[in-house]
């Protein structure tokens, strides 16, 4: 059994420090072999995945870590046509037996099918605009580091008399394809993210922050804003539900927007599972929603290239409130006679593509002048278990979580009890009253998007819960 | 050579100073068919092998895993799981105390007919194309998907205090639907259940159960006529609750309630907490005197996705009282937490998704125990009410209070019959009033070990399969299609 194993060293910069990740070479040394295993197996075409990880994540609770766990692996996907038909085959394991497995494993799925008279040739040499999210710092943080942090956020918490649970999380990953007809790309990110709850009392507040360079959000800032607003949190009362204006914080905003995003996917129209089915081009939204998808905005994370190897397109989805364009992988795209736009999902999928990299246009709003500008409304902090009643309608439900605020003659006056929500996204963004600059936004529900926080009037509250 | 890799895991992590280890050489294989619109989605194969390893020093925990199963590679991680448990003790609270139990050296392998990978492919997705055919075939009907699932996973679990067991799941899952849009609305039907169907700790004797063809164009035809069936009404009212959509309910306001974890406050950053407070242990009435729930690992419960013969901390499978004659009796609990209320044994529950990440207290079947109705006697019963069949939206607060569902098809029962279909059904409350509302349920016959193949819960996120048994049962006084009114 020949194996990979030099590309397979261990190296740690401290124990409890994350793995590095494999050079570049060691990636393209992958592929061409994969490639080169796949062809004597008798592969017509073929295209390889690599796609590492080597994430650690701290989280605490009553003050105290309690689960603090690191991972590191590495995956081949190869995916095989034969024929007319294609299929993929995963394996963590690099030596070229497992390989020569894997493609066999393919090459027998794609058999095993009908001829599929839509599968298209693989695509060819790519150029690609250069994106750099990787921080050395982020990918060097150790398993001490965060634990300073998070002790730092717990004291406070017992300082102020109240209980922190969160996570202080940080990684590296990469990916790279490559096909037989000389295709290449490879992309590597750090990411970091840190989320606090603070709990006083039956109150509750959070604070998310998320970035490739942990160098940009602050733990204990984090932590003070959660605690604070867990104290003004205590002694909510109960309101009646019905309909409210509301001020949605960025994290709420993104958590309900983010559903919308596979709405925009040209499969997800011609399957008439959109919601912008007989809608595009039809002022659908306020003439102040603008959504573009941008891999490159400064703000945003991710590959610049799709599941196929194809180039990410900057895409203006919605502009003035008009559904205008859609996202096409190569498929979808000469389907409907248009370009692939880069948004593909790695095939074979019957999901065909998505916007990945959602950016709603903002305004200059601040919360705080939005509070001003505010008679009677309610301050959302985030949304919790969000799901879709009406696929059409897109109404969504969820309650809120962690801090919801009664505004009163521009003021925040106290908390009130968490709601339930049933609320149509498309009448929601008719009703956008003010938009906040656009900040990339993290919660728990949606990935990450670049939105601003909203104003919104008569968001519709149906029930109340008891806390 | 899995138990050498354990070994070595174990004795690197003794020598840097753990005072307690196991380790999970696993290894997984998935298989994924699905069809769309006639066509062939998804064909896939996914192989995975690596090594978790969880160690206490310091008296904090820490957790590693990799998938380099060299010997340098698994000392390189045990040595990592160690350094981050010492980071871990800057920062702990108090030290870890874990219930004592035995150690076992066992093998187990779950039974199966048939086994799904020796199947031909050809043969499996010949059978999702003819039940996606015979979708289409029906007038109105704009998207036919069918999927099938098939996994079977290894597992090696060593630990320091000498267990050294070995089990082998072999679980399957297949489900169909058909979506019809019409005018301004999507209605859609699936079969067996919504999102991916049935899934079972089964061979391919489940796909073969399901009988998809005869189910296909019936699924179908009721996607189709939903556009011209009466909105579900907004009332308080008599609600009678299918088996599967019960599953559900009870995966979400019983099920995660009991995890103790979530009590304790470990989960309050994001799956959240509950309003299941230790001081509620045997004094709460969750329900009406008629319900009985299980939280039962054994095999003797059933082939369901929660069935094992140890959990992945090493402790045998048992079977938990929760709610007894109506009366909340029992946690889920693990080594670590269950001496924090007294108990003297885990119950049983720390499960993981992968070799890569750690295991935490999850359900495995959680079951509403069968009751006396006879289904047509139950609805002969019912003067009144609506009868809510296959989920189509769940949510529910972060405490588990305050819930809300819908489902893909409802029908109007009057005076003791199904009178007509209704579109868009939903119902919501408080978790406790209404199991307390549960008035009927039906016997042995009508109950299904129903799978909840996609339960999300922890940081890193795992998802694990989940088992609930049900039969269907009538609850009194409910609020009946809030999710609809007022759009």
């Amino acid at each position: 059994m020949k194996s990979l194993s030099s590309a397979k060293k261990t190296s740690f910069r401290n124990k409890a420090a994350a793995a590095e990740l494999l050079p570049e070479r060691e990636l393209r040394r992958i592929v061409g072999t994969a490639l080169k295993l796949a062809q004597s197996a008798g592969s017509e075409e073929t295209e390889i995945h690599v796609d590492e990880v080597a994430n650690a994540l701290t989280r605490f609770a009553n003050n105290g870590i309690h689960q603090n766990v690191a991972e590191h692996g590495i995956t081949v996907s190869i995916r095989t046509v034969m024929d007319g038909r294609t299929a993929r085959a995963t394996t963590n394991r690099l030596d070229e037996d497992s390989l020569r497995a894997a493609i066999e494993a393919s090459l027998s799925l794609a058999h095993s099918q009908p001829k599929d008279s839509r599968l298209l040739p693989m695509p060819g040499k790519q150029r690609y605009r250069k994106v750099n999210r990787f921080v050395r710092q982020t990918a060097e943080l150790s398993a001490e580091d965060r634990a300073r942090a998070v002790k730092r956020a717990c004291d406070l918490a017992v300082k102020k008399g109240q209980v922190a649970a969160g996570i202080f999380s940080s990684g590296q990953s990469q990916s790279a394809i490559g096909n037989s007809r000389g295709l290449f790309a490879a992309y590597r990110e750090t990411h970091s993210q840190f989320s606090i709850t603070m709990q006083e009392d039956a109150a509750a507040s959070w604070a998310k922050s998320n970035s490739s360079d942990f160098r940009k959000f602050d733990p204990l800032k984090l932590a003070e804003k959660a605690s604070e607003k867990a104290h003004l949190g205590i002694n909510a009362h109960e309101l009646a539900p019905g309909r409210y204006t509301v001020i949605l914080e960025p994290a709420a905003v993104l958590d309900l927007v983010g559903f919308l995003f596979y709405d925009f996917a040209a499969t997800a129209l011609a399957d008439k599972r959109s919601c912008l089915n007989d809608r595009m081009g039809k002022q659908i939204f306020g003439k102040n929603i603008t959504i573009t998808d941008d891999v490159y905005h400064p703000l945003q994370q991710g590959a610049p290239f799709d599941g196929e190897g194809v180039p990410r397109q900057r895409v203006a989805l919605v502009d003035g409130g008009v559904p205008r364009n859609l996202v096409y992988a190569r498929a979808t795209a000469k389907a409907a006679g248009k370009a692939p736009t880069g948004h593909g999902f790695a095939l074979p999928n019957e999901y065909g593509e998505a916007p990945m990299n959602l950016v709603f246009g903002g305004g200059d709003s601040s919360l705080e002048k939005m509070v001003a500008a505010t008679d009677r409304g309610l301050l959302v902090t985030r949304l919790w278990y969000i799901r879709e009643v009406d696929p059409y309608e897109k109404v969504m439900t969820g309650m809120t979580r962690d801090g919801l605020f009664v505004v009163e003659k521009g003021r925040v006056t106290g908390a009130a009890r968490n709601f339930r929500f049933n609320q149509s996204l498309i009448e929601m963004l008719k009703k956008v009253e003010l938009l906040g600059p656009s900040v990339r936004a993290t919660g728990e529900e949606a990935f990450e998007m670049v939105v601003p926080a909203m104003k919104v009037r008569d968001f519709h509250f149906s029930e109340v819960t008891k806390f | 050579m899995m138990w050498d890799i354990c070994t070595n895991a174990l004795d690197t992590a003794e020598l840097r100073g753990a005072s307690y280890g196991d380790v999970r050489v696993m290894h997984l294989r998935q298989r994924d068919l699905t069809t769309k619109n006639g066509q062939v989605g998804t064909l896939a194969q996914t192989e995975s092998i690596g090594i978790g390893i969880r160690v206490l020093a310091g008296g904090a925990w820490g957790f590693a895993s990799t998938d380099r199963l060299t010997r340098e590679g698994v000392s390189a991680c045990a040595a990592q799981a160690v350094a981050i448990a010492k980071a871990s003790a800057l920062a702990k609270r108090a030290d870890v105390v874990m219930a004592p139990e035995e150690s076992y050296v066992d093998s187990w392998q779950s039974p199966f007919r048939k086994d799904p990978f020796e199947i031909p492919l050809e043969k499996q997705l010949a059978l999702l194309l003819a039940a996606d055919e015979a979708m289409r075939r029906v007038k109105g009907i704009t998207l036919t998907e069918t999927d099938m699932q098939f996994r079977k996973i290894d597992s090696w679990f060593a630990s320091s205090a000498g267990s050294r067991i070995h089990q082998r799941k072999v679980i399957s899952g297949c489900g169909i639907a058909a979506t019809s849009f019409q005018g301004e609305e999507i209605q859609k039907r699936s079969y067996p259940n919504s999102f991916g169907g049935q899934h079972t700790l089964q061979g391919y004797e489940l796909i073969e159960s399901l009988d998809l063809l005869r189910h296909a164009p019936v699924i179908a035809e009721e996607a189709a006529a939903l556009h011209s069936a009466s909105q579900c009404p907004e009332k308080i009212g008599t609600l009678i609750l299918g088996g599967s959509q019960l599953g559900l309910q009870i995966h979400e306001s019983i099920g995660h309630p009991i995890e103790l974890d979530r009590v304790l406050g470990q989960e309050a950053n994001f799956a959240g907490t509950s309003f299941l407070t230790v001081d509620q242990l045997n004094q709460l009435k969750y329900a009406s005197s008629i319900v009985n729930v299980v939280a039962d690992a054994r095999l003797d419960h059933g082939p369901g996705l929660g069935t094992f013969a140890y959990d992945d901390e090493g402790v045998p499978a048992q079977c938990t009282d929760i709610i007894k004659d109506g009366k909340f009796r029992g946690y889920l609990s693990n080594r670590e937490t269950a001496h924090l209320i007294g108990l003297q044994r885990s119950s049983g529950t720390m499960r993981t998704e992968s070799w890569n990440r750690l295991p935490m207290i999850r359900m495995t079947n959680v079951s509403l125990l069968p009751g006396t109705w006879d289904y047509d006697d139950l609805i002969d019963d019912t003067h009144d009410g609506v009868l809510m069949e296959t989920n189509r939206s769940w949510s529910i607060d972060d405490r588990r209070y305050q819930f809300q569902f819908s489902t893909e098809i409802g029908w109007e029962i009057k005076g003791g019959k199904k009178v007509r279909m209704l579109k868009n059904p939903s119902y919501s409350g408080i978790t406790t009033e209404f199991w307390n509302s549960c008035d009927a349920i039906c016997r042995m016959d009508h109950w299904t070990l129903w799978g909840t193949p996609n339960c999300g819960k922890g940081q890193p996120m795992q998802t694990m399969g989940t088992g609930h048994g049900a039969s269907p049962a009538r609850f009194r006084n409910v609020r009946i299609g809030t999710a609809f009114s007022n759009q």
